[in-house]
C-alpha cells in the first residue's frame, strides 16, 4: 500500500478512484502518566508520554485507513490529511483520511 | 502565607528548570538541524520530475509543556495585551522539533526531500477543565527518493 499526501503517486498514474477512506482512534494514557504530565507542567519540557500517545494513535489511525482501503481493493492512498479533535481531557482523537485509488 | 511561599517556590522552580530545559532544547534543535540540512523540506505539492521518484508518507510529532513561570508571565501579559513571547518560544520549539522528527524519519527511509509538508496542531488537552499549557504538533509530508 502506497500512502502519500500529494495528489498523485510519483511515477505512476491513477487508473481507478474509490473515494474517501478514513481511520480514526481515540486513546488516553493511564492516570499515573497524567500526574507525571502535571508535574512536568511546573518544570516545562517535552511530555514524552503524550508524544508517545500521539505517535501511537497516528500509527493506529493510518493502519485503519489502510485496512479500509485494502478491503475495497485499492493499492494506494493519496492526498492523506490528519486532523485532531478532543473528546475528553487526556485523550486524543486522531483522524486520518485520504483518497483510495488504484495506481499503475 | 504558606500558599504564597508554595507559589513562589513553584515560580522559582519553573523559572530555573524551564529556562535550562529551553536552552538545552534549542541547542539540540540547532545541532540536529545542521545534521539534517541535506534533507530538503517543501510545502509545494507538485514535485518536479516525479516520474523518476518513489514517495511515501512520513510524520513527526511532539508534545511540549510550558513551565509554571512562563504560564504566570503569560497570564500577566494577557491583562495588558500584546505579544506573548512565553508561548511564542514554546510553539517555535514544538514546530521545529516536529519537523526535525519528520526529517529523521525521511532519512530512515532513505529520502532526500520531503514535499507537501503540513503542520497540524493536535489536541490532547483542549477541552480539559484545568487546561495545561501544552502544545502538540504533528508534521507530515511525502518523502521522495530516486527509484
Amino acid at each position: 500500500m502506497i500512502v502519500t499526501n500529494i495528489e498523485t503517486v510519483p511515477g505512476q498514474t491513477i487508473v481507478k478512484h474509490f473515494g474517501l477512506v478514513s481511520g480514526s482512534t481515540v486513546r488516553s494514557k493511564h492516570a499515573g502518566r497524567d500526574i507525571m504530565a502535571g508535574l512536568k507542567n511546573i518544570f516545562g519540557g517535552e511530555l514524552k508520554a503524550y508524544t508517545e500517545l500521539l505517535t501511537e494513535s497516528r500509527e493506529e489511525a493510518v493502519q485503519r485507513m489502510i485496512e479500509q482501503a485494502r478491503v475495497i481493493g485499492a493499492n494506494a492512498i493519496v492526498n492523506v490529511r490528519f486532523s485532531t479533535s478532543s473528546v475528553a481531557a487526556g485523550a486524543a482523537e486522531l483522524y486520518a483520511y485520504g483518497t483510495a485509488v488504484v495506481v499503475e | 502565607m504558606y500558599d504564597l511561599i508554595f507559589f513562589l517556590v513553584l515560580l522559582l522552580l519553573g523559572y530555573v528548570f524551564g529556562q535550562r530545559a529551553e536552552k538545552s532544547h534549542f541547542r539540540s534543535i540547532i545541532e540536529r538541524e545542521k545534521q539534517l540540512r541535506d534533507i530538503l523540506v517543501f510545502s509545494e505539492r507538485r514535485i518536479p520530475d516525479e516520474d523518476k521518484l518513489d514517495g511515501t508518507l512520513v510524520c513527526g510529532s511532539v508534545v511540549i509543556s510550558v513551565d509554571f513561570f512562563k504560564r504566570f508571565v503569560a497570564g500577566l501579559r494577557s491583562l495588558v495585551g500584546g505579544r506573548v513571547s512565553a508561548y511564542e518560544s514554546l510553539l517555535e520549539r514544538a514546530r521545529r522539533e516536529a519537523i526535525l522528527r519528520m526529517k529523521e524519519e525521511a532519512r530512515r527511509t532513505g529520502a532526500k526531500s520531503v514535499w507537501n509538508t503540513r503542520l497540524e496542531t493536535a489536541s490532547i488537552y483542549k477541552g480539559a477543565q484545568q487546561s495545561i499549557g501544552a502544545v502538540e504538533v504533528l508534521a507530515y509530508g511525502t518523502a521522495v527518493k530516486p527509484r
